[in-house]
């Protein structure tokens, strides 16, 4: 199998197959129940084929799948009751963060993500899930909503960057990231940072920082994107590839590094292939990972949330 | 430096170098505000140009064994060498008009200053004994952004030292950030924003994303001046534009005025 061919090419069969789910989805036919399982047996077993001939880029495309779930996705299965709560009181409203209450396991959360759009139109409103500067302040207004209330924050990140604009330098698209990391870094409630797709610099630290920090199997959290390090370090695009491995920016590379807290499995295929398979497995380490910080009392988790990021740096020292 | 004569980089001038170096390196035509070593803008800021350095035995370990069209351990050797500094970024000790401080100066020669983990544990370090010790900290910034050749832990270093300054506002300790020519990326996004006062040299490029990006996305070429100091004066993201022979005043005046110390 070539290293050549795009993941979009080496996921063919798989998405067949999983249209061919999608097709029987309300059928009754007990025949048709029996082709199901057929076709996720197909879906496993293309699965364990493909997977090990795929590369950092490869999966890089997987985290931008056009049909992977998106924040609000995760938001309509997860919660109930969100009300999603606009603007930053400053300027404006920025469509590429989404931001409000929902309810969680019978109980209030506070919830914060990119939103990429679905089709042309919602995606140019919500800017590709790039944020300008009052994107970031709503996501801060909401987070000390939370913090008022005594309600767990959780976000999602999901994007390519924070927007590189006229506008965004004028509105201080540095200082709005700056501002917010600082402020996450002392928010008395319990924070949990969900990568389900991109995390794209300082764009996704905006939102991306917290008690814990899980990341779906098939993401990734980069200081650069793979095209901007090839351009900048290779000067050459063709070494798109090159750079994504060096980057180390996967799940794992990020786990080994003690910079996240842990991988949330992605089903055969990956999370676009079957999503309630893949918001079950979020579910899971969500829930866990909060019971978890809502045990420690609040001086304890805010100690643990620095030691956290003050131990997060490899060096020698002689 | 070699030669008696340079030419400067703004007005293209033939100068006396004697002539720049009296005037704090800047053009004595145009007030082109040459860069910097730490070295040399440490003179100028602490008293008799006395400091003591810090933190200098924190390496860069290239924990991704990055390599692009060259190792980065190799890179590293190299700005070792070429800078006589062992990263971006030079911590130290001394006294303004006997206030004791600590400042911390980029290094932009040294892979443009980019932050990794060392610059990032320095600046932290830098801060933690700002706190420790209750001594107003003065972070002066020049660099590109973060370091991509160690990836996601250089990201990691913006939440690192954004922590550390959020303990140091808790303390009530004076923290000045000092912009120079240029300030982008992950630095821009964390530190170099949250002083509480924050200044810029004249001209000084600062920004979130590097105007060639911005061209390239938006397609057009950018309005003159655009994320230059004074730009970002007008915007309200710096509390003045400071020549450079009024660095040394301006931060002595205002730890003076926060710590309630006047002369
Ligand atoms: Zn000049």
């Amino acid at each position: 199998m070539s290293e050549e061919k795009s993941f979009h090419e080496l996921e063919k069969n798989i998405i067949q197959a999983k249209e061919e789910i999608e097709a029987l989805r309300f059928s009754d036919d007990p025949e048709d129940q029996t082709k199901v399982s057929q076709l996720k047996e197909k879906i496993t077993q293309e699965w364990k084929k493909i997977r090990p001939y795929l590369n950092p880029y490869h999966i890089v495309q997987m985290a931008r799948h056009p049909q992977r779930p998106y924040t609000l996705d995760y938001i309509s299965f997860l919660f109930h009751d969100f009300i999603e709560l606009h603007g930053d009181r400053r300027s404006a409203d920025d469509a590429a963060i989404v931001a409000g209450f929902a309810f969680y396991r019978k109980k209030s959360i506070a919830l914060v993500g990119h939103q990429k759009g679905r089709r042309t139109r919602e995606r140019l409103n919500r800017n590709f899930a790039q944020p300008n500067p009052e994107g970031y302040r709503k996501a801060l207004r909401v987070m000390k909503l939370a913090e008022k209330f005594g309600v767990p924050l959780v976000t999602f990140i999901d994007t390519p960057g924070a927007y590189p604009g006229i506008r965004a330098e004028e509105k201080g698209q540095a200082e709005a990231i700056a501002y917010n990391i600082k402020e996450i870094s002392r928010i008395k409630v319990p924070v949990v940072n969900v990568v389900i797709g991109e995390g794209g610099s300082g764009g996704a630290l905006g939102i991306g920082v917290g008690d814990a920090i899980l990341m779906l199997e098939n993401s990734f959290y980069s200081v650069i994107s793979p095209e901007g390090c090839a351009a900048i370090l290779w000067k050459d695009q063709g070494a798109v590839s090159e750079a994504a491995e060096n980057l180390k920016f996967l799940a794992k590379d990020l786990l080994d590094l003690g910079i996240i807290d842990e991988i949330i499995p992605e089903p055969p295929g990956g999370a676009h292939v079957d999503y309630e398979q893949t918001f079950a497995n979020t579910e899971k380490v969500l829930n866990q990972t909060l019971q978890n910080l809502e045990s420690l009392s609040p001086e304890k988790r805010l100690e643990k949330r620095y030691q956290k990021f003050r131990k997060i740096g490899v060096f020698t020292e002689k | 430096m070699k030669g008696l004569w340079t030419r400067c980089n703004q007005c293209r001038r033939i100068l006396y170098k004697k002539d720049i170096l009296d005037n704090y390196s800047v053009c004595p035509a145009c007030n082109f505000h040459f860069r910097l070593t730490p070295k040399e803008r440490l003179g100028f800021l602490y008293d008799q140009a006395q400091f003591e350095k810090l933190d200098e035995n924190i390496h860069s370990d290239d924990p991704l064994k990055f390599e692009d069209t060259k190792k980065y351990s190799q890179r590293l050797r190299e700005y070792r060498e070429k800078t006589s500094n062992p990263d971006a970024v030079v911590n130290t000790v001394g006294t303004m008009e006997g206030i004791r401080v600590i400042i911390s100066v980029m290094d932009f020669r040294f892979l443009g200053g980019s932050m990794g983990s060392v610059v990032g544990e320095k600046v932290t370090r830098a801060l933690e004994r700002a706190l420790n010790e209750k001594l107003p900290i003065i972070i002066i910034s020049c660099s590109g952004g973060a370091r991509m050749q160690e990836g996601t832990l250089s990201l990691m270093q913006m939440m690192k030292t954004s922590s550390a300054i959020a303990r140091l506002e808790e303390a009530q300790i004076p923290y000045i950030s000092v912009l120079t020519d240029p300030t982008t990326g992950g630095v821009t996004a964390s530190f170099a924003m949250l002083g509480d006062i924050n200044i810029a040299e004249p001209n000084a490029l600062i920004g979130f994303a590097g105007p060639r990006v911005i061209e390239q996305t938006i397609k057009q070429k950018l309005p003159k001046g655009f994320q230059r100091s004074e730009f970002l004066l007008q915007h309200g993201m710096l509390d003045d534009v400071v020549q450079r022979k009024h660095l040394r005043p301006y931060i002595i005046r205002a730890v003076r005025l926060f710590l309630n110390l006047p002369r």
